[in-house]
């Protein structure tokens, strides 16, 4: 079952996206900013990291560049959930070594159809 | 696989209410130059738009993303932030308030005032120092990537050129899950060309040395939905794609023009730039050893995207690390309060199992173990009782966190200059306390800034500074927790109240009353200082039902003034409704719970102290104070050890602003108590709130204090009446 | 505590038996009791548990009948002693002396309240049409706690309504 570090501060975006992929038979950990993402990522064995941009305490771009420091994270997919209107957000994303991004707003079949375009 | 999104608007409410209150306070405290707290106060507006889009609210969506644009200028320097735009900002709060709670409440709401806001802020938004960009724009690029081209659905040969640069893989992007994405939409076909390999030796492990020539025949894929495959990756790879119409050809055209037209600061995504044709993509910062291939297509358009955001120079300033203090944290359990309570229950379930394991062949040589194994089923019990009432603990920011705007308010309202001084926000309060406590504290406060704080001439007159301050405190007090409302305004007038009083009825215009008397008698159901009802505070409750509100939840409320110096309103609270520290006593046979809250102090009765007063009546001199004595055997009809009052246990306790000494038998230990009702299985009792069971499973009933003294007042008023009687019928007699 | 098995346990009182216990029997089952020496029955559905006497915690100027609050298993349950109350027989408590606690739901509450008996004796079969209107004259019990009588063997039980049992009158303060 393919584990997924599901982080966001908007609890209910969290509970959606974690709620949509434990459906559809993934396994989740939840994490509320960047660095509570990077000290549960630490358990390692984890196939893809959902992570938004905005948040407090650490920001979604500063988790990605973290992550990629760690070697079980190098080649680890890293979605980033951003906005319509953080074109430059996305190009940062990608900068700090981000997989790709999922716009938001977006519904579940969006967030898995789009999941499946990093993990098997 | 479809999802309830439903099942996720009350956590969405939840959240964008304290989103809502971290842009309040945010905005009430911002200052230039804060830029954590502009972050904050726009990251909380960014979720609440997030939110909103997701679960389908558009409305809330539209409008808050004109507050989050402007915020957005804040943000970056963009825009100074001055106090009408601040003002607007807070107005902007309430409409969203107003929506979120319309969506709570399924309710429909009044949108004047949406209208309006959102009118002033489209204003501000056009007057900025930039004029708006692409950002005001709010488009569903999703939904847009689909539904713009209408091509005919003849077959199309794809031919895409795919050439990732070496380290494509570590960024998590996998290209064999491209090409699976590409199936999608009809047959491919992939050949993998593997003429830049290194030798073994120079070979990388995590590089990637491949490029790959794909064929895709579709009948409905556009070059839109190819390209939006090739998104994440597109500056990290050169892209060829050239389409071969298998059926009918069809026009094409050129690019190149907006291409080229773009500035630095607003790079629209390639999307809404280009035609559908053929074009190329490749990066601007392309890595050595990459060459161009694409020489098959032959209308070929070039476009740089422009990735290296450095050189922007509107690129926003990173928002990292910000720690903003106005960050709560969520009304919902938190974790680690679970995590604590599962740990101690698997410290019970350990020691049950050993107890258990204990009992199976137990014999006298293992009373040692069995005592350190009670002592342990002790020492859990009591973590998970704690642990449990905290769950149930929130901190009394949630109560003071509205203050701040209703200081503002009111100023703006008064002409008063106020500060609001909020300290000890972070004493815990049980959540059914904090909720019923909100609405008095509320009147308090405005209570304060009518009444309390004076005009500025006055204040100045009376060389004060301009500015009127409130404090907010709260602290805990043995069981209890304090809160106070203090001002530095002008104190209570104890004349004022004492002939408004008079003319009121309230009192005799002979009696003689101390300070704290006078200044009970506003609490006094009808009373009101105020010369005419302003809006603030006179809005038909008056402060006896403040103080009524605060003595149905089991507290008290105290007032000290000083004239010319301020006053001071102490509201005395039970931590939890459900858990009480009480006090026991013996009365003959029976336990009572004092709940502490009340007790003064206990003393030994001194004879010499005790004065009988008009018959029945016995008064204890307690320093300056004549407090009456109920022997709660006779109140309660009870066999009593003593009963006499010399030398007698008093416990003096207070309520209503009345000391009156409970006589009782034997004080023994303090505890808390669970409160149970007697009301289940029988009725209310006069003098008892309720009832618990103690350690020994026997039932103790808990003493309502107030209710003691009124029934106590009504004995001796009918004694009174009764004697009143004899006197006259001896007069008769005479 | 299995009330039928208690039933079967209890010594069933010197001249006054009863029929043998059937429990095959179509009909409603009451569980009977002892005061002084007059029987009574409860509707055995209603029945909570049968505890022992233990002294309960005294409610401050409850009327004599109520005797207090008890624990039963985290509940605050009334004591209620039905000899003073229906004034038959002296209130003496001894070890023999039990409390038959019953649950009362209607529509508005559910009550659960301990009573005071000289003993418990039996349980008893009764249909419908074996239960008989009281007579509306004589008996020291007030007329609505009467839901009829039983006739069984020689003597007669009177089935009381738990309803008006468990009506707890406002007690005068002072």
């Amino acid at each position: 079952m393919a584990k997924v570090l599901v982080v966001d501060d908007s609890n209910s975006i969290r509970d959606m996206v974690s709620f949509t992929l434990k459906g559809a038979g993934y396994q989740t950990v939840e994490a509320v900013n960047g660095q509570e993402g990077l000290s549960k990522a630490q358990a390692g064995g984890f196939d893809l990291v959902i992570s938004d941009v905005n948040m407090p305490i650490m920001d979604g771009i500063t988790l990605c560049q973290e992550l990629r420091k760690l070697p079980s994270f190098k080649f680890t997919p890293i979605l980033m959930l951003t906005t319509e209107s953080s074109t430059d957000m996305k190009m940062k994303g990608k900068a700090a070594g981000a997989t790709g991004w999922l716009v938001k707003p977006f519904n579940p079949d969006k967030l898995l159809s789009t999941i499946k375009r990093v993990i098997r | 696989m479809s999802v309830d999104l439903s099942q996720f608007i009350p956590t969405f409410l939840e959240e964008s209410f304290e989103g809502l209150e971290i842009m309040e306070s945010g905005l009430l405290n911002l200052e230039a130059g804060d830029s954590e707290m502009i972050n904050a106060i726009f990251r909380a507006a960014h979720s609440i738009k997030g939110g909103a889009g997701t679960f389908g609210f558009g409305h809330v969506t539209e409008f808050t993303h004109l507050v989050e644009t402007l915020l957005d200028e804040m943000r970056d320097g963009r825009r100074e932030i001055n106090s009408q735009e601040k003002e607007v900002l807070l107005a902007s709060v309430d409409c969203i308030r107003l929506m979120i709670e319309a969506i709570q409440n399924e309710s429909e709401y009044d949108d004047t005032s949406i209208i309006m806001v959102s009118a002033q802020l489209s204003e501000l938004l056009a007057n900025g120092n930039e004029p708006a960009d692409g950002n005001s724009v709010i488009s569903d690029v999703n939904g847009s990537s689909e539904s713009d081209d209408p091509i005919s659905s003849n077959k199309t040969k794809w031919n895409i050129l795919f050439i990732p640069e070496h380290h494509l893989v570590q960024t998590g992007n996998d290209p064999l899950l491209l090409f699976s994405a590409l199936e999608d939409f009809g047959e491919l076909t992939a050949t993998a060309v593997l003429d830049n390999l290194p030798s073994i030796i120079e070979m990388d492990v995590e590089e990637l040395y491949m490029h790959w020539q794909l064929t895709l025949i579709s009948d409905n894929a556009t070059e839109e939905d190819i390209r939006e495959v090739f998104e994440w990756v597109e500056d990290e790879c050169e892209l060829t794609i050239s389409k071969e119409e298998l059926e009918q050809p069809k026009h094409e055209k050129s690019g190149s023009a907006e291409a080229n037209e773009q500035s630095d600061d607003t790079v629209p995504s390639p999307e809404q730039l280009l035609p559908n044709d053929n074009v190329q993509l490749a990066q601007t910062n392309s890595a050595a050893g990459v060459t161009n291939a694409d020489s098959q297509a032959s209308n070929v358009t070039t476009i740089s995207p422009n990735t290296d955001d450095n050189n922007s120079p509107k690129a926003p300033k990173t928002p990292t690390k910000s720690k903003a203090k106005t960050d709560q944290g969520s009304i919902r359990v938190g974790v680690d309060k679970v995590d604590s309570l599962i740990n101690l229950v698997g410290e019970l379930v350990i020691t049950q199992s050993m107890l258990s394991e204990l009992g199976n062949d137990f014999d006298l040589s293992k009373v040692e173990k069995l005592t350190a194994g009670l002592e342990q089923l002790l020492q859990n019990t009591k973590e998970l009782q704690e642990s449990v009432m905290r769950i149930r603990m929130l901190p009394i920011s949630f109560a003071f966190n509205r203050f701040p705007r209703l200081i503002h308010d009111l100023s703006m309202k008064t002409g008063k200059d106020i500060e609001l001084i909020i300290n000890g926000e972070n004493t815990e309060l049980d959540k059914t306390v904090m909720e019923q406590i909100g609405d008095p504290l509320v009147h308090l406060v405005r209570n304060a800034v009518d009444h309390g704080i004076e005009p500025v001439e006055k204040r100045l007159a009376s060389g004060k500074s301009e500015k009127g301050t409130i404090w907010l405190n709260a602290y805990h007090q043995g069981g209890s927790i304090v809160i106070e409302i203090r001002d530095d305004g002008g104190g209570i007038n104890r004349d004022a109240v004492f002939n408004k009083a008079v003319e009121k009825g309230l009192v005799e215009p002979n009696v003689t009353l101390t300070d704290s008397q006078v200044f009970e008698l506003i609490f006094e159901p009808g009373f009101s200082t105020a010369k005419e009802l302003s809006d603030i505070s006179g809005r038909g409750v008056g402060m006896d039902v403040v103080k009524r509100n605060i003595q149905s939840l089991g507290g008290r409320i105290q007032i000290e003034s000083t004239p010319g110096e301020g006053s001071t309103f102490k509201v005395h609270l039970p931590l939890t409704l459900a858990i009480l520290d009480g006090q026991l006593v013996r009365v003959g046979e029976e336990v009572f719970v004092v709940p502490l809250i009340t007790i003064v102090e206990s003393l030994q009765a001194k004879p010499e102290l005790i004065n009988k007063v008009s018959g029945d009546m016995v008064l204890y001199r307690l320093r300056e104070d004549n407090v009456p004595v109920i022997p709660i055997f006779q109140l309660f009809n009870l066999p009593a050890e003593s009963q006499a009052v010399d030398n007698s246990l008093l416990v003096v306790v207070e309520a209503d602003g009345q000391k009156v000494g409970l006589m009782v038998d034997d004080l023994l230990a303090q505890q808390q108590v669970v409160i149970k009702s007697l009301k289940d299985n029988y009725q209310d009792v006069a003098g008892v709130s309720g009832a618990t069971i103690l350690g020994d499973g026997s039932v103790a009933m808990i003493l309502d204090v107030p209710g003691i003294i009124q029934m106590a007042l009504e004995i001796a008023q009918h004694k009174q009446r009764q004697r009143s009687n004899v006197y006259q019928l001896e007069g008769a007699l005479n | 505590m299995d009330i039928q098995a208690l039933a079967q346990e209890i010594p069933v009182e010197g001249e006054y038996s009863l029929e043998g216990i059937d429990f095959i029997t179509n009909g409603e089952q009451y569980l009977t009791f002892v005061l002084d020496s007059e029987h009574y029955a409860v509707d055995i559905l209603c029945v909570e548990e049968i505890r022992s006497w233990e002294n309960p915690t005294r409610i401050p100027n409850a009327p004599t009948h109520v005797k207090g609050v008890i624990n039963m298993r985290g509940v605050i349950v009334p004591i209620i002693d039905l000899r003073i109350k229906f004034g038959i027989g002296d209130a003496v408590y001894s070890e023999t002396t039990v409390v038959i606690v019953l649950t009362y739901e209607s529509s508005e509450q559910s009550r659960t309240i301990g009573f005071v008996v000289d003993a418990v004796s039996d349980v008893l079969n009764a249909e419908e049409n074996e239960i008989k209107a009281a007579p509306a004259f004589g008996g020291i019990i007030p007329h609505h706690f009467v839901n009829g009588l039983v006739n069984v063997g020689e003597g007669v039980v009177t089935l009381l309504n738990v309803e008006a049992l468990q009506q707890i009158e406002p007690h005068e303060v002072g």
